[in-house]
């Protein structure tokens, strides 16, 4: 694939995009929720970690949405519209990074694997189903547990248990891809391994790592909210969506704004990068096109 | 056929193997004593000394591995730091309450799942179809606790239907295993979809058409069985993310499973508790794979087994 007819390629897949309303809606959602995390000190009415002394009931409870404080008041008396725009920058944060992270994880795994195969790949790929047999969830909350938690420690956890499915995908289309005729006419013209892999192979692969890349940011951040909702995630007075559920469910059946506003929060974070991984998976993945 | 099924139990075996290595191996050089939480922070050195070495901890890594495993051989799983019990006990005790939800769970699944795929597909992309398929990218955006909340408010708090928490009659159930079907329905009602759309547009089903038969007979009785076993073949997938799914469902409604045996041993660091939960999930999902990979082609000859 030369580069022009990449571009050409890209920006074809763009407009048609484009003209999915799911996608659209999807994208418009990560714009506003990014623009929202980006603009928070601009945007938030107040600091997120004041304790505002008109923040409480007379009896101590968080204030029902309204004014001044728009989405109400948390457990502490902190305002909880300025604590969510702060939350989006931690959740995007970690969402972002750790889909790096395993990513890169585990498309150089799947990879090696598809191009060497040989004991090289068998061992990768059985590591990779070993790997699949760890119920992730719990290794994240114990490695998690043990930890004591910083955004960066949170994001590497929830990365080391998100690669896998990434290699697996990787290893199956670069098995396919070494076993195809151009792959083998550049091993003929000499042409060496890095090159075969960084030049012709990975670009093939670019869809792929495209769709599960934006995929993976919705498991990610779903992750990064059952950590902290558990407690073991990122640590308040950091404001995370999933912390600010974890540090006021006590007021769950009284204040269930608390609960349930940052909920709705994770949930359309989630729901917006899916939509638009899912449109671009029908957009970039030239055997499901046409099939809708 | 039995020299296969005897090569993938081995590859089970070893699968699990690895799993405990690396399990024990993190647990081992984690930051995380355990004997500071059993001896409590008052606990003279000598006492900390002691308690390390009637543990065995004081031991190099790899005497304490095989032991383990030796143990493991003779069904023995060590005992708990901090409950004096022995692990497999434990379990044994929580994991009839986790095997019913995680059943209850993936009928619920399966129900609300494949009949959204299967409605999807027939008036694919109708208005039906796309709200259901809509419906589907939001239960698999929605984080578990939320969902779980969100049931537990309306229907136990504000509509009093259902107990707020707790393990004991079908009642209990009702929630927790709803939670867990939402959750994992839209996952399957988009394979179910696509499969079920693959199927209707095959050779067969346009010939059954043209026989004449019924509509409502060429779905049923021709396209579903069809369309179903890919979908099969997920269930024994899924059970990974279940696994993941029911620490925190049972967290948040109180069920006694091994998810909560898990949780609270790693807030104490109990570390043999910690392994035994982790090995018997790893069990589940080993088991799971290894009937989707071999279930499947003894229903579906199409499928032969590599």
């Amino acid at each position: 694939m030369s580069d022009a007819a990449a571009i050409r390629g890209a920006s074809s897949a763009f407009r048609r995009l484009l003209r999915r309303k799911l996608a659209l809606l999807g994208l418009a959602l990560v714009v506003i929720i990014v623009g929202a995390a980006i603009l928070a000190p601009l945007i938030a009415p107040f600091d997120p970690f004041e304790q505002h002394f008109d923040g409480l009931t007379l009896v101590g409870e968080p204030l029902p949405p309204g004014a001044p404080y728009l989405l109400g008041t948390d457990l502490l008396g902190r305002d909880l519209l300025s604590r969510l725009l702060y939350g989006a920058r931690t959740s995007l944060i970690i969402g972002v990074m750790a889909n790096g992270i395993a990513l890169i994880i585990g498309t150089m795994i799947g990879l090696t694997a598809g191009y060497f195969q040989g004991w090289l790949g068998a061992i990768l790929m059985r590591f990779t189903d070993l790997m699949m047999a760890f119920p992730a969830l719990l290794l994240a909350i114990c490695l998690a547990a043990i930890f004591q938690p910083s955004i960066w420690i949170v994001a590497f956890v929830i990365a080391l248990v998100n690669w896998v499915q990434t290699a697996r995908v990787i290893y199956t289309e670069t098995s396919a891809l070494a076993a195809r005729d151009f792959i083998a006419a550049e091993r003929t013209l000499g042409a060496s391994t890095p090159r075969i892999l960084f030049r012709h192979i990975l670009p093939h692969l670019m869809p792929l790592i495209i769709v599960w890349g934006t995929l993976g940011i919705s498991t990610t951040v779903l992750l990064e909210a059952t950590l902290s909702y558990l407690g073991v995630g990122v640590q308040p007075p950091t404001p995370s969506w999933g912390n600010i559920i974890f540090e006021n469910q006590t007021y769950f059946q009284s204040a269930p704004w608390l609960v349930f506003i940052p909920g709705f929060a994770i949930l359309v974070l989630a729901l917006a990068f899916n939509l638009v991984g899912d449109a671009l998976r029908d957009v970039l993945d030239p055997t499901l096109r046409g099939s809708d | 056929m039995a020299a296969l099924i005897f090569r993938r139990l081995i590859q089970s075996a070893l699968i699990l193997l690895g799993v405990s290595f690396i399990t024990f191996f993190l647990l081992y050089v984690l930051p995380a004593d355990p004997v500071r939480q059993i001896a409590g922070r008052s606990a003279t050195p000598q006492t900390v000394a002691n308690i390390r070495e009637q543990l065995g901890l004081d031991q190099p890594f790899v005497v304490q591995y095989t032991r383990y495993l030796a143990g493991l051989f003779h069904g023995d799983m060590g005992r708990s730091y901090l409950q004096k019990t022995d692990v497999t006990t434990l379990i044994m005790a929580r994991l009839p309450a986790s095997l019913l939800l995680m059943a209850a769970g993936i009928a619920a699944e399966l129900l609300i799942g494949l009949s959204m795929g299967v409605i999807a597909a027939i008036w694919r992309g109708r208005a039906v179809d796309n709200s259901l398929m809509m419906t589907s990218f939001v239960t698999v955006s929605a984080p578990q606790f939320v969902v779980a909340l969100l049931l537990l408010y309306v229907f136990a708090v504000k509509l009093g239907w259902f107990p707020i928490g707790g393990y004991g009659t079908p009642a209990h159930l009702v929630l927790p295993a709803l939670t867990l079907g939402i959750l994992g329905s839209g996952w399957y009602a988009r394979i179910m979809r696509s499969s079920m759309i693959e199927v209707l547009r095959a050779d067969f089903i346009r010939t059954a058409r043209a026989k004449g038969l019924a509509r409502s007979r060429v779905i049923l009785r021709h396209a579903l069985p069809n369309a179903i076993l890919p979908v099969i073949a997920m269930i024994g997938i899924d059970i990974g993310i279940f696994m993941g799914g029911i620490v925190v469902v049972e967290g948040v409604f109180g069920w006694p499973g091994i998810g909560q045996l898990a949780w609270q041993a790693i807030q104490r660091i109990d570390i043999p508790i910690i392994m035994g939960v982790t090995l018997v999930s790893a069990c589940a999902i080993v088991l799971g794979n290894l009937l989707a990979d071999l279930v499947v082609p003894l229903i579906d000859p199409r499928i032969r087994i590599r």
